[in-house]
């Protein structure tokens, strides 16, 4: 009676699945911290990719300008060999911004497909956790060392570095998504139905570890971008003919007392641009976790 | 009939901007006095739970506000009181039992520090004096050996079991009210009726008022005093129960009463068809041996034996953990059976490796219990329908044509195709589940609890339908129910399960004739409303 043919009241409006998915992102960017989190981040990548052309050579040198304040010799002031702090920040942020990137696309391709693995079949489980419970017991910092001093700096190396530590949370997460969705009714009546094992992952498994992949690879390109500016600070990072905010501020460190814009403003750089992007991750999670998603469909 | 304990006058509760309807309850007057148990039946989304919970002052405020009405107890308006002094009256005056006890208790405390918390809370009692109350309220309840029961928590207890803590916790301070939101309904039937007994038998020692929700017919029968029947919000009838069951007035309430399934099954003519299912001594065990000798093992079936034929339903019927479940995923193929041989059409699959499988997948097709997981909501009710077909190389055309025929066997509008499952309701979802089934072209279709999770007027409807694609398809069905009720209304054989095992076998009508087995006598005796709900 109340049930027959006719679609009940949440029918009445049948979003297309692309609009859909259209909407699960406005719903996102109706989140204040997404909004603006993002706003911010998209200036900083815009002033990365332009904004080096339309200042001086980060490395040229001007004995003649040494430890200028701020104002006196451009907008940042100079360091001790007459750099001009301005240009070098701006390049900074190229290397960060492809560094978090770089890290967080990396380590979720690759502990995505682990994951999967190891969450759906079942003997490479205990293998494969095992090996990354091995991996998470590494401290990033100490195998990034370790492995620019044996294979040289390079932004390959760093980006490795950072990656491999990052790996075994990307798995963890996928996995424990594989696990339960693997359990859901219609994964089993996908396999009764005789579809075969990697289509279930692609159509049934896949599209629900999404959500919590790009909350976790926001993380992850956050605490990148700080490992990347902490290598430098080591000394240990990207080579110095590259400035990134990790050497610049390394650079500065001895004349901090005296000069202390060398350091401050590759700093704020760097703490305005994490703070965007875990604030865009925190919004994420909160528009996108499967919870609270679900009461939103 | 004595002084009120409740009365509810003109309670309406609004329902948040776009909700299906306006007010989750709607200008509702019912009373309960003391020594009396009113029960409040009515399906999903007939607001007789957020009635229950209004009462309590424990609905989400934020969505569901009191707009008009009253509540009374004793002289107050519960709508008017402030907080501290709901809380006080909560447990004092009124208590609430919950549907499912295990998330109802608090997992790492253990169950009579629980129950002393109440009179923590309310009295002054010394540590020695809320023990021995608690021990005495836990006693009342039936519980064995409560002294030692105290200390457990509850994972270690059985659900009739923390159930009864639950009421424990609920009477200690000997309220005047008791409200109980379907408390039975996750149980198993033996357990519900000897929950139901305890209600009532405590009720009527101490003669306080009980506002019972549920919505099966069947309990109603068994412990209502009077009667209040609720559809979309509004009270449409309302009696004392005698009358009510015997002399329905609101067209809902007859439909209601009718479509609960007859416990006395229909004639049925023994099924001719050839065997296509037969499965012969299946086992199996979970758990292993541990390095050390250690470990356990579970039987979860045990040489399990029996035959199916085309255009015959096979019910297996038994309560949680029975096993019946496992045999169904054994013979899907889900799982794989530790031994013994499942014969589909003279071939044994049970060992078959997953590539061989297969193929044979095709034959053998499944309706699961719970309509909101068995369809990914990602995908449209086409994409589903037509996965299986497509898997075996017919053209997206022509699969896609099928399900539209599909569809309207199932009786849905093949325009649906179109839509997500959550645009649907859990009768139709099922309906799409069963149309997917049959979009393979099974021999065997296996309905594990498949109406279960349905409301008693969609259930009816669903089971109508798997009875005609039953003869139409000319399918072999295995019918997996806990449900006495609607196996008797759809098998033509009965198998009954206990601990893995198959305590007896036989035609339907025979079995609850003439059942051989103690275990199916106490089933069958325990099935709620046998006694008086002889439609």
């Amino acid at each position: 009676m109340a049930e027959g043919v006719a679609p009940d009241v949440a029918g009445a409006a049948a979003p297309l699945p692309s609009a859909r998915d259209v909407a699960v992102w406005r719903i996102a960017l109706r989140n204040r911290g997404v909004l603006w989190g993002g706003v911010v981040l998209a200036l900083i990548a815009l002033v990365a990719v332009i904004g080096p052309w339309f200042v001086v050579d980060p490395t040229n040198l001007n004995p003649m300008t040494r430890l200028r304040p701020p104002g006196e010799a451009g907008l940042m002031g100079t360091d001790q060999l007459g750099r001009d702090v301005f240009s070098r920040v701006l390049s900074g942020a190229r290397v960060s911004l492809v560094v978090g990137l770089a890290v967080a696309v990396i380590a979720i391709a690759i502990g995505l497909v682990l994951g999967l693995v190891a969450g759906y079949v079942r003997w490479t489980d205990a293998i494969i956790m095992r090996v990354m419970d091995g991996l998470m017991s590494i401290p990033a910092i100490l195998l990034a060392i370790a492995m620019i001093s044996l294979s040289g700096a390079t932004l390959g190396t760093v980006v490795a570095a950072i990656v491999i530590p990052e790996i075994p949370r990307v798995t963890r997460l996928v996995r424990s998504v594989v696990l339960t969705v693997r359990e859901e009714a219609y994964v089993e009546a996908a396999i009764a139905a005789g579809t075969r094992v990697h289509m279930i992952m692609v159509r049934h498994v896949l599209p629900n570890t999404i959500a919590p992949l790009i909350v976790q690879a926001t993380y992850i390109c956050g605490s990148a971008m700080l490992t990347e500016a902490i290598l430098g600070f080591l000394g240990a990072g990207i080579p110095p003919e590259i400035p990134s905010w990790g050497n610049i501020m390394s650079e500065g460190r001895t004349f901090f007392q005296l000069t202390p814009w060398i350091i401050f403003f590759p700093g704020l750089a760097l703490a305005v641009t994490v703070l965007a992007v875990n604030i865009v991750g925190d919004g994420l999670r909160d528009t996108l976790d499967p919870r609270i998603a679900r009461t939103m469909r | 009939m004595s002084g009120a304990v409740l009365s509810v006058e003109g309670l309406t509760v609004s329902l948040p901007k776009g909700a299906d309807r306006a007010n989750a309850v709607e200008d509702i007057d019912l009373a309960v006095a003391a020594g009396e148990i009113v029960c409040v039946v009515g399906e999903s989304g007939s607001g007789k739970s957020v009635t229950a919970f209004t009462v309590m002052g424990l609905q989400d405020s934020r969505a569901l506000k009191p707009v008009a009405g009253r509540i009374m107890m004793d002289g107050e308006d519960l709508l008017r009181v402030g907080r501290r002094r709901l809380r006080k009256l909560r447990g004092e005056k009124m208590s609430m039992i919950f549907q499912e006890p295990m998330t109802a208790l608090n997992p790492v405390a253990r169950v009579g520090d629980q129950i002393g918390e109440m009179l923590e809370i309310h009295t002054d009692l010394s540590a020695s004096g809320r023990k021995t109350r608690v021990i005495a309220a836990m006693e009342d309840v039936g519980l064995p050996d409560p002294a030692s029961m105290y200390r457990a928590f509850p994972h270690q207890l059985s659900g009739g079991q923390r159930q009864r803590i639950m009421i424990a916790m609920a009477l200690v301070l000997e309220p005047d009210l008791l409200i109980a939101d379907e408390p039975t309904t996750a149980l198993d039937v033996t357990t519900q009726a000897q929950i139901l007994d305890l209600i009532k038998d405590i009720q009527a020692r101490r003669g306080m008022g009980v506002l019972f929700i549920t919505h099966d017919f069947g309990v109603v029968a068994d412990i209502a005093d009077r009667v209040v029947v609720m559809q979309h919000g509004r009270i449409v009838e309302q009696g004392l129960a005698e009358q009510v069951l015997r002399a329905p007035e609101h067209p809902y309430t007859k439909m209601l009463m009718e479509a609960v399934p007859s416990m006395t099954p229909p004639e049925r003519e023994a099924a001719t068809g050839a065997e296509t299912l037969v499965v012969e001594g299946l086992d199996k065990t979970y758990g292993h041996r541990g390095l050390l000798g250690g470990g356990r093992l579970v039987h979860a079936a045990k040489s399990v034996d029996f035959a199916l034929r085309r255009g015959e339903t096979l019910g297996i019927v038994g309560e949680s953990g029975s096993g019946k479940s496992t045999v169904a995923r054994c013979v899907m193929r889900l799982i794989d059976p530790t031994s013994g041989r499942v014969l589909l059409d003279g071939r044994d699959i049970a060992g078959l490796s997953q590539g061989a499988l297969r193929p044979v997948r095709r034959d053998i097709q499944v309706v699961f219990q719970d309509p909101y997981r068995s369809l990914n909501p990602r995908r449209n009710v086409g994409q589903s329908i037509t996965e299986g077909p497509v898997n075996f190389g017919t053209p997206q055309a022509e699969a896609m044509a099928r399900a539209e025929e599909l569809m309207r066997v199932v009786g849905l509008d093949p325009d649906a195709l179109e839509r997500f499952p959550h645009q649907f309701s859990g009768g139709q979802r099922q309906r799409i589940a069963i149309a997917r089934a049959l979009a393979m072209q099974p021999h065997v279709l296996i309905a594990d609890e498949a109406v279960s999770a349905l409301d008693v007027s969609v259930q009816a409807q669903v089971l109508d339908l798997l009875d005609d694609v039953r003869d139409r398809f000319d399918l072999a069905m295995l019918f997996i129910t806990h449900d006495l009720r609607v196996a008797a209304q759809i098998c033509d054989r009965i198998l009954v399960m206990r601990q893995g095992e198959v305590v007896e076998q036989g035609p339907t009508a025979d079995v609850y004739a003439n059942p051989q087995h103690d275990y199916t006598r106490a089933l069958l005796a325990a099935a709620p409303g046998a006694a008086r709900l002889t439609v």
